[in-house]
């Protein structure tokens, strides 16, 4: 037993008191003992236990009684009840009332000992399960989200306000943002938390495939349909589903959607059964929906059903102080997953990824961090473990000279301050360098 | 120093009460003393039950014989039932001075299987350490050969060795 449970035998007997302390004694559990129901509320008011057991036949209050008041007082309570006079009625009556067991007297031993080790494994499978469900909110959590810049900062207030409501919401953002993270941190701190979060990318699946994804489909409803299928929207009931890419969808699709938004109901492909779902829509997209309705493409009203709540996600360029947090972070999570001691990062590697643009956003910086590490000498990121040459940010160069100093500080940070190796590279010779480094004012980091 | 005694109650088979007290004793690396005490069981007899009842026996052995530095057990031939139990083995005081033991169920014979006295008394001498086990403080142990895991049934104690294992051995 990792953790003593506790026992309340609760008994007008003192011999069966006595035995049931004694034996419980020597398999190692807490056992307090009272002789009538009246005591044992009072004891329960004041203490916890892990499990009751308890007479039927008691003067005063009996059994019965007492344990429709331990249920009212603590509904997840195990009360085990047990009488040398069984019947029918009352075994049903206590088991409606919400008895984990009922048990006639005398017992076998291993029947109580089974009888107990039953109620002890569900009581450590429920501390388990809440142990493990505030590992599942903990890994979805606001706080899992990287950065600490105002437009993050703002982000997050938006999101823990919004999670409270059922609102639908708009994720806008580019390519890379992270929309989906932020729409699983809003289900995570929503009261749905504990039921399912399903997400559909319907970029990726083609109107029909779409429509059966969504919304299910009866056996035989198409070629292939050989079996029944729950769609995403019945899967999601009591939780959230999350629609990426939602601009992509065809406008059939777009009808479709609309109803099922408004009346939360729908029949599967092929179905003729109205199926009712619960369910809190959270949609994303890198596209301009209102531009598309204007253009035509995209539904008016389907536009308005879908942006009850709109959430910009700021590009990384729009908060580069995030940068270093989030390097960091995607250090940590990759040493760790390829099970190799933690890198450092050169300062000048930090300062070169904070001037860049990143058009992929976040997810550009994790393939990134991803790519510096397998390829890197395993104790220190530097410039050239990182592929920033085509698109490193050049359009503050304002003159021909700053552009030749920025060029000539690239290749000797990815040739290692070697003059040799980088005046080759440049197709020049040692003495050039050495002339264009003093002209500059160029000198090797400390 | 403490002692170990073993106290026969009603009738039992002298040689046998010799025969466990000796292994007990190399299983504890303490003395063991017995005593035939002819102690008459009828008051103890539960007539609803068939059986005899042990809660009220380990009183009068502890009230009887109970002596600092001493612990003991009574060995009894009959069915032992306690009220919330169809049948027990035995049982104990846990930190106590006093424990009992039948070998009524332990006995080949009462599952129709041939009498062997070899198994009897490696049975009985299991379930005496485990009684006095608990007289020692030790509760139910999880290791499978340890003679401190909780039986229920003889086939329980066969599968268990009649020594303790070191966890329990340690608390001693």
């Amino acid at each position: 037993m990792p953790e003593k449970i506790s026992l309340l035998i609760v008994d007008d007997e003192a011999s069966v008191r006595d035995s049931l302390e004694n034996w419980f004694r020597e398999d190692g559990y807490a056992v307090r003992c009272v002789e009538n129901a009246k005591t044992a509320l009072q004891l329960l008011e004041e203490e916890n236990f892990d499990i009751i057991i308890t007479d039927i036949k008691m003067p005063g209050m009996d059994g019965l009684e007492m344990l429709k008041r331990v249920k009212s007082l603590m509904p997840e309570a195990i009360v085990i009840v047990m009488t040398a006079f069984a019947t029918v009625d009352t075994a049903v009556q206590a088991l409606k009332d919400g008895a984990f067991d009922y048990v006639t007297k005398p017992f076998d031993p291993d029947d109580l000992s089974h009888l107990i080790r039953n109620a002890s494994r569900q009581i450590t499978l429920k501390a388990e399960n809440i142990r493990l469900r505030e590992q599942v909110i903990n890994l979805e959590n606001v706080e899992d989200i990287i950065g600490d810049s105002d437009p993050m900062r703002d982000l997050l207030k938006e999101v823990q306000r919004v999670a409270q409501s059922n609102a639908t919401v708009i994720l806008t953002g580019e390519s890379g943002t992270g929309k989906e993270l932020i729409a699983r941190a809003i289900h995570a701190n929503s009261s749905r938390r504990f039921f399912p979060m399903i997400s559909v990318h319907c970029g990726a699946l083609s109107e029909s495939l779409l429509e059966s994804e969504l919304f299910g489909h009866e056996k035989g409803a198409f070629t292939g349909a050989v079996y029944n299928r729950k769609g995403r929207f019945e899967m999601a009931d009591s939780g959230t589903i999350f629609l990426d890419e939602i601009a992509t969808i065809s406008p059939k699709m777009q009808i479709e959607l609309l109803r099922v938004l408004e009346t939360k109901s729908f029949m599967r492909v092929g179905g003729n059964k109205l199926i009712t779902s619960d369910f809190r829509v959270i949609c994303a997209t890198n596209r301009d929906l209102k531009q598309m309705v204007d253009a035509g493409t995209f539904r008016e009203d389907l536009y308005y059903r879908l942006n009850v709540v709109n959430i910009r996600i700021p590009a990384l360029r729009e908060r580069t102080s995030d940068i270093p947090l989030l390097v960091n972070y995607f250090i940590q999570k990759f040493c760790t997953s390829m099970s190799k001691s933690p890198v450092t990062i050169e300062k000048a590697a930090l300062e070169r990824l904070q001037e860049y643009d990143f058009p992929g956003n976040v997810r550009e910086l994790e393939n990134m961090i991803e790519r510096a590490i397998v390829i890197g000498n395993g104790k220190e990121i530097k410039v050239r473990d990182l592929p920033l040459s085509k698109s490193s940010n050049m359009t503050t160069v304002e003159s021909l000279d700053e552009l030749e100093k920025k060029h000539i500080v690239f290749m000797l940070d990815k040739y290692e301050w070697n003059i040799s190796r980088t005046a080759r590279a440049l197709g020049i010779d040692r003495v050039t360098l050495y002339n264009k480094m003093r002209r500059y004012d160029i000198e090797k980091p400390e | 120093m403490n002692l170990i005694r073993l106290i026969s109650l009603g009738y039992f088979d002298r040689q046998l009460l010799e025969n466990v007290a000796e292994d007990v004793s190399a299983c504890f690396t303490l003395k063991t003393e017995t005593i035939v005490h002819f102690h008459d069981l009828e008051p103890y007899y539960d007539s609803n039950r068939r059986q005899y009842d042990a809660n009220r026996l380990l009183a009068y052995i502890e009230a009887e014989f109970r002596q600092e530095h001493q612990k003991t057990i009574g060995l009894v031939s009959v069915d032992l039932f306690i009220p919330i139990l169809t049948y027990i083995f035995g049982q104990a005081y846990l930190n106590g001075y006093a424990a009992i033991a039948s070998f009524y169920r332990l006995q080949n014979e009462l599952y129709g299987l041939k009498q062997n006295n070899l198994l009897l008394k490696d049975r009985l001498v299991k379930e005496i350490n485990h009684e006095l086990g608990h007289c020692f403080g030790l509760i139910h142990c999880y290791d499978p050969l340890c003679v401190m895991r909780s039986s229920t049934y003889v086939e329980d104690i066969d599968q268990k060795s009649k020594y303790f294992c070191t966890k329990c051995q340690s608390h001693l």
